[in-house]
């Protein structure tokens, strides 16, 4: 690399609603460790997003700022367009539904999102809350997720976007189907930190910027590992 | 209280004997149990039970049982017997209970659960709402804050005579209590800022300057205050400035203690005097005890969210200081640990750092995330055995810092 890897963080001021610094935190160490230079960026909503930057983060939030985060993106239009050119996405929760053509709003009512992913979200009947297991599309390489969801969204997919996951314990999308990817932009409901139970996603992310990565040395990577087999043991009928 | 009506009456006593038992059968310490019973043999026992007394209720997210300590001990120079439910069972239950078990109190100091204050508010007539601050905590059970903050404006909204007294550097708290009538506003610090970035009122960004702030876009802004927290000292409504030499520690236990100032204020009770209960107050249901184990001196604090623990970060002493972090995520803690991640670590670089608690795994990888080195422990004692001698600082979350007072005998 002859620069750094730039992660943008969209918004930590309308979606950082609980521990999604973790995806950050995560993917600048697991980048380090494999000597790749990253330089983490903060963007605010009263900030212009930087096109050129490598992965951007999108975090969950509450309905207002959701509104809001959407509103603001699409006038700056800077997600978009370095989506468009193959950067980089990870969206979590409130950032997932919003990269899609709609979510639901404040009280439910169909809101415009930012149309980079073929999703479309309303909100469902009742809270999905708890442990998620889904086993990811074979197509990642990567092994089965594990993590918390909280939320109340339904979402379907159109013809341009492909499942992340199957679901095997909790709710996801709402149709047995967990989060969706089209390219390199991907979402799921898994919340907050969804990286750090799930170190294969962060390195697939690294490695669709950073080229083919080496694997972590074993004692680097035991912790999380130990952790992602305490919660899937945990969360097993 | 013998105006209570007859049904009231059995339901106060069943539930007084009730919590003798509980007490009795070493179950607990007796305080929800009673008002458990007593509420169902007579739901509305809360408003009778707080009929002719002046209520305080004490709400916000961190702070509530050591606030509703402090207001206690400030008030204390009125000589009056005060009803409280001090050690924080802090729904309907508990507070019907810690009521019913002081009949010939005329002043009650309530901590009162968030989501509880519309119907509390309105069964007791309260005097006085303190409003102390609004941050993320226990996502998978509690409600969103601004919603909650929604519910707060319209309980006030219904209960015109009640006193507010509110945190100005929370603008959350300032939009909850805004269009109250009566509001004495304190200026009580806010050191956590990441669920308040936006205006409560428009959505447009805060602009912040020192402690001040105001909304970019529309006209909200920081109400000027009455009392202020500034250092270490309290600066009264007439411009005063006095040391607070609490013998609790941390910024947060002096912006309690301001607080509980200007409660005691609306009582009549003099600043002077007031401080003087303030500084016999010690520990608080555990909180800040120091206790001996095997040579140890173990100093515990709790901690249940973001907010809280980065106010518990900051009471350590310094380093090389060790520290013991314990975190559970039993359906009291909230069930997802997705918070740790909101902390900053990094202070603890430095330290020798003891991991504790049911989901020590979790907190692991989080230190290892921010380059702490940590050793690994199945409970406090075995991090006692580990140290030998010297001092131990104990965070915990709820039921890990119960977990661990229990280890240590109760002494704690």
């Amino acid at each position: 690399m002859t620069r750094s890897l730039r992660l943008v963080w969209v918004y930590p001021d309308l979606l950082s609603t609980y521990g999604d610094r973790g995806n950050l935190l995560v993917l600048e160490r697991r980048a380090r460790l494999r000597d790749i230079a990253v330089e983490p960026v903060f963007v605010n909503s009263d900030q212009p997003v930087p096109r050129d930057g490598d992965i951007y983060l999108l975090g969950g939030g509450e309905d207002l700022p959701q509104v809001l985060a959407a509103r603001r993106l699409r006038a700056d239009g800077g997600l978009a367009a370095a989506a468009d050119r193959g950067a980089v996405v990870f969206a979590v929760c409130a950032g997932y539904q919003l990269l899609g053509h709609e979510f639901g709003g404040a009280d439910g009512e169909p809101t415009a999102g930012l149309g980079i992913l073929d999703i479309r979200s309303g909100r469902g009947e009742r809270r999905a809350v708890g442990e998620i297991v889904a086993d990811v599309d074979p197509a990642l390489g990567v092994p089965a997720l594990t993590g918390f969801e909280n939320h109340q969204g339904v979402t379907r997919r159109g013809p341009d976007a492909v499942p992340l996951a199957q679901v095997t314990l909790g709710t996801g999308n709402g149709d047995g189907t967990e989060g969706a990817y089209a390219g390199r932009v991907l979402g799921t409901y898994l919340h907050g930190p969804a990286l750090v139970r799930n170190p294969g996603l962060a390195d697939l992310l690294l490695g669709w910027v950073a080229g083919p990565i080496r694997p972590l040395p074993a004692e680097r990577d035991e912790l999380a590992l130990t952790l992602r087999r305490e919660r899937l043991a945990a969360a097993a009928p | 209280m013998n105006k209570l009506p007859l049904r009231a009456r059995l339901a106060t006593s069943v539930g007084g004997a009730a919590s003798r038992v509980s007490r009795l059968a070493g179950r607990g310490d007796g305080s929800v149990i009673g008002g458990v019973i007593g509420l169902r043999l007579e739901p509305g026992l809360l408003a009778m039970l707080a009929q002719d007394r002046q209520v305080v209720l004490v709400t916000g997210t961190n702070g509530k049982t050591t606030t509703t300590r402090l207001v206690t001990a400030a008030l204390a120079p009125l000589g009056e017997q005060i009803a409280s439910n001090a050690f924080g069972a802090n729904m309907e239950a508990g507070m019907a209970s810690a009521l019913g078990q002081a009949p010939g109190a005329t002043i009650a100091v309530l901590e009162c659960d968030e989501k509880y204050i519309p119907s509390v508010l309105a069964a007791t007539h309260a005097r006085v709402l303190v409003l102390l601050n609004l941050s993320r905590d226990q996502m998978d059970r509690a409600a969103e804050i601004w919603l909650l903050a929604r519910r707060w404006r319209e309980a006030i909204a219904a209960a015109p005579d009640v006193q507010v007294v509110a945190n100005a550097d929370d603008p959350l708290i300032a939009w909850a209590a805004c269009e109250a009538p009566h509001v004495t506003w304190v200026a009580a610090g806010q050191r956590w800022h990441d669920d308040s970035w936006c205006c409560p009122r428009c959505g447009s960004h805060l602009r912040r300057a020192d402690d001040d702030w105001k909304c970019g876009e529309c006209s909200f802004s920081r109400p000027p205050v009455r009392w202020a927290l500034s250092g270490e000292d309290v600066i009264d409504p007439a411009g005063r400035v006095r040391p607070l030499d609490l013998a609790l520690p941390g910024r947060a236990n002096r912006s309690n203690a301001v607080v509980a100032l200007a409660v005691a204020e609306v009582f009549g009770v003099g600043v002077v005097h007031a401080l003087r209960g303030l500084r016999d107050v010690t520990s608080v249901a555990g909180r800040y005890t120091t206790v001996e184990r095997r040579g140890v001196a173990i100093r515990l604090l709790l901690a249940k969210n973001p907010a809280g623990w980065l106010e518990a970060l900051d009471v350590l002493r310094p380093p090389p200081e060790p520290v013991m972090l314990a975190v559970n995520a039993q359906v009291p803690d909230g069930r997802d640990t997705s918070w740790l991640w909101d902390v900053d670590y990094r202070r603890l670089r430095g330290r020798q750092v003891f991991v504790g608690g049911e989901r020590r795994t979790d907190l692991a990888v989080r230190l290892e995330a921010d380059d702490v080195t940590f050793e690994i422990v199945d409970g406090v004692d075995e991090a006692v055995d580990r140290l030998r001698h010297g001092r131990l600082e104990v965070i915990g979350n709820y039921t890990a810092f119960q977990q661990i007072r229990t280890a240590l005998g109760r002494a704690a």
